[in-house]
This record gives structure tokens, C-alpha cells and sequence, in this order.
């Protein structure tokens, strides 16, 4: 099992079979945009409460929770990088780090966007809010990092540190709503209850998250993709290739 | 798996586990100052500051609202279910504060135990659904929360 991991888990296999996935992701994750974009924006009533104001749900949420997400896999990468030296897991994580770090963005300036209208407010320092602004600032101090440590293996390791370091963040975002008074109200989908949303407008929230899914997938290959030439500049197939393209 | 590898998933679980005490050691210490707002029955406990600023939050009770006809100011009674406090408030309210509505409001205690409000701020809850819907539960004798009519003029 593991002979099979290590040769599919090598940098030239997973460049090759890379190739083959990103298309393929990108194309279903426009047609889940589109599906859920109508959804959400056009099919989706508008709620009791906040009107037409609540479809920023289908930016904001997905985008949280790709933060989180993404934060978990880079973690999990860095530290499979850290005890296995699976070159390509290091890659990943060093490509996640941007995506994180813009979801994370796009997490919080839409819902300052959000809260200006509903609580009256752009912006306060409740736990909720707090503890994802940190996320962002520990995607920003991973790419640092990253950037600052010129030699690639290093800058992989101490950043799977960080990374590792940070993951307590993670259940602290999740469970801040709960664990303290928040002006950010309580989890609407990811509790042990039903979900508090009406069908006709969870269905599109849905779609929504798996096409950020999707989108996430086929970009971190294509930017591991980059990762990796770069870090396998010196090996004879990345030379192998460079000459084909030079023909 | 060899020695090496186990040494190092060791390290990799220290690091989690050890962030994950402390910051729960932490974060225990400072529980109180985590909290973003009282509740009243906090504030009748006597645990909110007296001489400093803070926040306090509940549903506004139905039918408390008295807004002052010549100016911006409004007076409404805060509740967690428990016990009551009244706010008074001078300025714009956000869209979503009506009767029933769960609020936070920063301000001060006075010595007569009312709250004197500096900013009024509306905390919605994790419920979506369709006004038809919202009505048909409310048709059908379901207590939705916050649902109560807008006493905006």
C-alpha cells in the first residue's frame, strides 16, 4: 500500500496526473456557480426577517467555511509533510495559503458588508469576528513565511509549524457563537439540529459550498502544479520537460 | 514505522495538543472578558462594571417601546426571560430592532439601575425562511422568535 502511495505521491505522477483533474474540476465548478448563483439570486425567496439582504448568505458562508476548510488541509498537509517528507504535500500546503487567505477575506468583507444593514454595524470585536481575523492573519504569516525562507524544504517545515500551531484557531471560530456572547448569531446548518433555513433557500447555500469546493480543488492542483517545478527545477524530469517545450 | 517518523509525529501531536491546553487554559482566564455583552440577569448579579462602559444584550419586550414624539429618543425594557432592565436610547436604530427583536446596546448603568445606551445594535438570529412560511407558522399559534411587528413609524 504504501509503494503504491509513494509512487502516486511523487512529484512527477502527481504533476502528470494533476493535469488530467484540473479541467475536469473547473468545468464542474462553473456549472455549480451557475446552478447556484440563479439559485440563490433569482429561485431563492427572500426571507422573513432581512429581505432580500440575506442572499449575501451565499458569498459569505461558503466562504467561511472554505477558511476553515482550507486552513485543515493545510495543516494536514504540513504535517504530513513534516513526518513523512511527502514533497507533494508540501506543495499543497504552500499553495493553499493564498486561497485560505482570500477566502478569509471575502468571509469577512462580506459579512461587514452584511452587518452595516442588519446589526448596524461594519465591524465589532465580538468572538466570532476576532477569531476569524486572526485566521487571516496566520494565512498572512504562513505566506510570509513562506517568502521570507528562501530555502524551499525549510520554509515548508517551519511553515507546517505555524500551520500546526494555528489549528487550535480552528475549533475556537466554530465554537465562539456558542462558547460566548456574540453579536454574530449561532450556526444555522453545521449543528447536531436541523438546519434553521427553509429548503427552498439551503438547497442553492449548498450548491453554492460545493462549487467553492470545486473551485478550491482545481486551483490549489494548478498552483501545486507550479510548486512543484519550481521546487523539482533541478530534477531530470522537470529538465526532460523543458526541453520538450523548447522542442 | 521507524523511530524517527514516531519521534516526529510525536512532536506534531505535542505541538496541537499543547496549543490546544494552553489556549483553553487562556481563554478560561479571560472568560469574563470575552464575553461581547452582559445579560440583565448578569447586570442584576452586579457582575457588569459600574463605573465603566459595557454592553448589554436581550429582546426588547413587546409593547415597551416609547418613542419620544419631538426627538430621536426611545425608551424600551430588555430582557433574557429572567429579569428586565430599561434602556434609553437617543439616535437611529438599526432596520432590523423591533419589538421582540434580540439587541445589544453599549452604554452605561445609572444609579437608579436604567441603562443609558451610546449605540444600539440588532442581533438577528441563525433562522431563514420565506415570509409565507413565517406567516403560515405564526397562523398555525408557532411562537417564532423575534417574530413580532415593526413599530417603526
Amino acid at each position: 500500500m504504501f509503494e503504491y502511495f509513494y509512487k502516486y505521491g511523487s512529484p512527477r505522477h502527481f504533476y502528470d496526473l494533476s493535469k488530467m483533474f484540473v479541467p475536469w474540476l473547473g468545468g464542474i465548478c462553473l456549472i455549480l456557480l451557475i446552478a447556484g448563483l440563479t439559485g440563490g439570486l433569482v429561485l431563492a425567496p427572500p426571507d422573513y426577517q432581512q429581505g432580500e439582504g440575506f442572499r449575501i448568505i451565499y458569498v459569505h458562508v461558503p466562504s467561511a467555511w472554505m477558511s476553515l476548510f482550507i486552513y485543515m488541509v493545510m495543516a494536514t498537509a504540513g504535517a504530513t509533510g513534516l513526518i513523512w517528507k511527502v514533497k507533494v504535500a508540501d506543495a499543497l500546503a504552500r499553495a493553499s495559503a493564498p486561497l485560505g487567505a482570500s477566502f478569509t477575506f471575502l468571509a469577512l468583507v462580506t459579512g461587514s458588508l452584511w452587518g452595516k444593514p442588519m446589526w448596524g454595524t461594519w465591524w465589532v470585536w465580538d468572538a466570532r469576528l476576532t477569531s476569524e481575523l486572526i485566521l487571516l492573519f496566520l494565512y498572512l504569516g504562513y505566506m510570509a513565511l513562506q517568502t521570507a525562507i528562501d530555502d524551499r524544504r525549510t520554509a515548508a517545515r517551519a511553515g507546517a509549524i505555524l500551520a500546526l500551531v494555528g489549528v487550535v484557531n480552528i475549533p475556537i471560530i466554530h465554537y465562539s457563537v456558542e462558547w460566548w456572547h456574540t453579536l454574530h448569531q449561532g450556526p444555522t446548518i453545521t449543528k447536531l439540529d436541523a438546519p434553521s433555513i427553509h429548503i427552498s433557500m439551503l438547497v442553492p447555500l449548498l450548491i453554492m459550498a460545493l462549487a467553492f469546493m470545486f473551485y478550491y480543488a482545481a486551483v490549489v492542483l494548478l498552483r501545486a502544479r507550479y510548486e512543484i517545478l519550481e521546487n523539482e527545477r533541478n530534477s531530470a524530469w522537470v529538465c526532460e520537460l523543458i526541453e520538450q517545450r523548447r522542442g | 514505522m521507524n523511530p524517527r517518523r514516531r519521534k516526529l509525529m510525536l512532536s506534531v501531536t505535542f505541538i496541537v495538543l499543547g496549543m490546544g491546553v494552553a489556549t483553553a487554559l487562556a481563554l478560561k482566564a479571560f472568560q469574563q472578558n470575552l464575553l461581547y455583552f452582559y445579560s440583565p440577569v448578569q447586570v442584576a448579579a452586579g457582575e457588569a462594571p459600574t463605573t465603566r462602559p459595557f454592553r448589554i444584550g436581550g429582546l426588547v419586550v413587546a409593547g415597551s417601546v416609547k418613542r419620544d414624539v419631538e426627538s430621536l429618543a426611545v425608551r424600551f425594557v430588555l430582557t433574557d426571560t429572567l429579569r428586565e432592565i430599561t434602556v434609553d436610547y437617543e439616535g437611529i436604530l438599526p432596520d432590523l430592532f423591533r419589538e421582540g427583536q434580540g439587541i445589544v446596546a453599549n452604554g452605561r448603568l445609572r444609579p437608579d439601575g436604567t441603562f443609558e445606551a451610546s449605540e444600539v445594535l440588532a442581533k438577528h438570529d441563525e433562522n431563514y425562511m420565506p415570509p409565507e412560511v413565517a406567516d403560515a407558522l405564526t397562523a398555525a399559534g408557532v411562537q417564532l422568535p423575534y417574530r413580532a411587528k415593526n413599530t417603526a413609524p
